[in-house]
């Protein structure tokens, strides 16, 4: 049996993130924080990734990637880039959500022991949400992903400890911040290793959380 | 077989609402595939960049696809891939972008960012075969009006005037909403002035006196796109019905005559007895004619591309990209980003 090549990426976050994984553990990994240059520097960045690995791109058995939600531009260099590998390769594409992916890492590192939520910058002073609980080495996602102002989360979840750039940004509506900011390509390795294995489903649809801001020629006479 | 002197390239276009997938061998098409979010914009009455965005990621996989299967290649047998760098809009390039570096980065082949305005003009040598050199080009699309002196398309493309406000596309686009009819609004238009007259004897901007010699290459729609829409309200003001027809052929009778007029003035006084039409408003069946009518006229050898690659295609990326190629032109690298108003001098990034 050849052995697992993954390679898992990200850029839903403000980080362009890429590991490669052979099943157990992290072979190489990079990130780098530009939150507004992921068309740059997505490709060299796998580039160098793979070649820390030694491995060529004809080596890789899977791809995974983050699915977001994230600022929707960035996060489609990250969703289109892993679907044309996965293709050109004839391997699969792997789907995870982003938030899940922060969360994972938030426990693999100890940064949590209770309930918590993870909110990332979704721009327009909002933020995208979703709350978890560590269950076992990993962590269980309790509510679906959403997008919102700050202000507007619920109480208990505005008291939680919290994951992501929102308590960072808007710490008057999340006071309580754990200092993980982006998502790291190698718990999305790691998580989406596990999900493989335990044959989850996992799509890779975009999740952007909100329509396209446009206005139809009949909402407009409507107005 | 790929040989060094008919390299297989795939070209990616995403600049607006079509994505589109050519590939090419050397200077012979193989594959022109397409998928349009038009529709999707329609109920907009106007490109939506992020509907645009959107569709592009959903159809990339599917259309290279797509390309690969009717051409009879894997892609593995590509020797480059071409990617439309810019201009356009940013969103909708970036899915483009990323898409064909994950492409060549997995084949380790080399990637070209190109200019989408230098792919315009070059798409005709899959049709037409090699350009003469220097050949003059009209580039009339929904975001572009201008002539080029291009002495060699893979890198000396120079801007002799365009357009001081509206595109030629875009003045048929606001023409055919004062009209009533459909977004896109030129085939409409083309489809409409079929049937009708020219009666009404519209404004040729920068055609006249002082204007000439200050904007000789420049065109200016806005004035016309406004006649065209003061017309059209005095008649509804007064009760009198508005010949869709006849506008439309006097509307777009102005802006050919313009258009083919500067164009073939340009090709006499640089001396340049070729000229090449590109953009989606090439496809347009009145400029078609007048332009023919006046080269011959003129002594000057026109060539323009068949309708289906005139609008935006991936067709004309791939074959700018064979021709990088074919030139030795160097490669961009994986480190490039889109650039929404990459200048027509920039040939490739
Ligand atoms: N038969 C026609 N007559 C007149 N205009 C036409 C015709 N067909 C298409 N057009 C116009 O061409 C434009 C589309 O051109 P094109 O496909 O080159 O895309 P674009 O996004 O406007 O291009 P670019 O990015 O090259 O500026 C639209 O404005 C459309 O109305």
């Amino acid at each position: 049996m050849t052995r697992m090549r993954l390679l898992a990426l990200d850029t839903s976050t403000s980080a362009i993130t890429v590991a490669v994984h052979d099943g157990s553990d992290v072979l190489s990994s990079g990130s780098v924080v530009d939150a507004r240059r992921h068309t740059e520097r997505l490709a060299p960045l796998v580039e160098d990734v793979l070649r820390t690995a030694e491995c060529g791109a004809d080596d890789l058995t899977d791809i995974a990637v983050g699915t977001g939600p994230g600022p929707f531009t960035g996060l489609r260099v990250g969703l289109v880039s892993a679907r044309v590998l996965a293709w050109s390769l004839g391997i699969p594409v792997h789907g995870v959500c982003s938030l899940d992916a922060l969360a994972h890492g938030a426990v693999e590192r100890g940064l949590v022991d209770e309930r918590f939520v993870v909110a990332t910058d979704a721009r327009r002073k909002e933020v995208y949400w979703a709350t978890y609980e560590p269950h076992g080495s990993s962590a269980r996602r309790l509510t679906d992903p959403a997008v919102c102002h700050p202000a507007a989360l619920p109480q208990d979840v505005r008291a939680l400890a919290a994951v992501g750039r929102g308590p960072a940004l808007y710490p008057e509506s999340l006071p309580r911040a754990v200092h993980l900011f982006d998502v790291d390509a190698e718990s999305l390795a790691d998580l989406a290793v596990r999900r493989i294995s335990s044959g989850e489903p996992m799509p890779v649809d975009a999740l952007y959380l909100r329509r396209p801001d446009a206005l139809t020629t009949a909402e407009r006479g409507a107005r | 077989m790929s040989t060094a002197d008919q390299p297989l390239v795939l070209g990616i276009e995403t600049s607006c609402d079509e994505t589109g997938v050519g590939i090419v061998r050397g200077e012979r098409l193989l594959v022109d595939a397409i998928a349009s979010s038009v529709e999707e914009h329609a109920r907009f009455g106007g490109v939506v960049p992020e509907v645009a965005s959107r569709a592009h990621l959903e159809a990339m996989v599917p259309t290279i696809e797509r390309a690969c299967r009717v051409a009879g290649i894997r892609p593995s047998d590509l020797d480059a891939v071409a990617v439309t760098s810019g201009p356009g809009l940013a969103g909708a390039l970036m899915v483009g972008v990323a898409a064909a570096k994950a492409l060549a980065l997995s084949l380790g082949r080399p990637l070209y960012g190109v200019n989408h305005l230098g792919a315009h003009v070059a798409v005709d040598i899959v049709e037409h075969g090699p350009l003469p050199e220097p050949t003059l080009a009209l580039l009339v699309s929904g975001g572009h009006s201008s002539l080029l002196l291009v002495p060699d398309v893979t890198a000396d493309v120079q801007p002799l005037g365009s357009t001081i406000d509206d595109a030629a596309g875009e003045a048929f686009d606001k023409v055919a909403r004062v009209l009533g009819l459909p977004f896109p609004g030129g085939p409409h238009i083309d489809r409409v002035a079929a049937d009708g007259h020219v009666t009404i004897d519209f404004p040729r901007g920068l055609t006249t006196g002082r204007e000439v010699e200050r904007h000789r290459y420049d065109f200016s729609f806005s004035g016309l796109k406004t006649a065209v829409a003061r017309w059209v309200a005095a008649r509804e003001a007064s009760g009198e019905p508005v010949a869709v027809a006849d506008v439309a052929a006097s509307f777009q009778e102005a802006v050919t005559d313009v258009l083919t007029r500067k164009a073939v003035d340009a090709c006499r006084r640089e001396g340049v007895p070729h000229l090449q039409i590109g953009g989606g408003v090439a496809a347009n069946s009145r400029l078609r004619a007048m332009a023919a009518q006046r080269c011959e006229a003129a002594g000057i050898g026109l060539r323009v591309p068949r309708p289906g690659l005139c609008t935006d295609n991936g067709a004309m990326v791939a074959a700018l990209g064979a021709q990088m190629v074919l030139r030795g032109r160097p490669a961009s690298g994986l480190a490039f980003t889109a650039d929404s108003s990459q200048p027509v001098t920039e040939v490739s990034v």
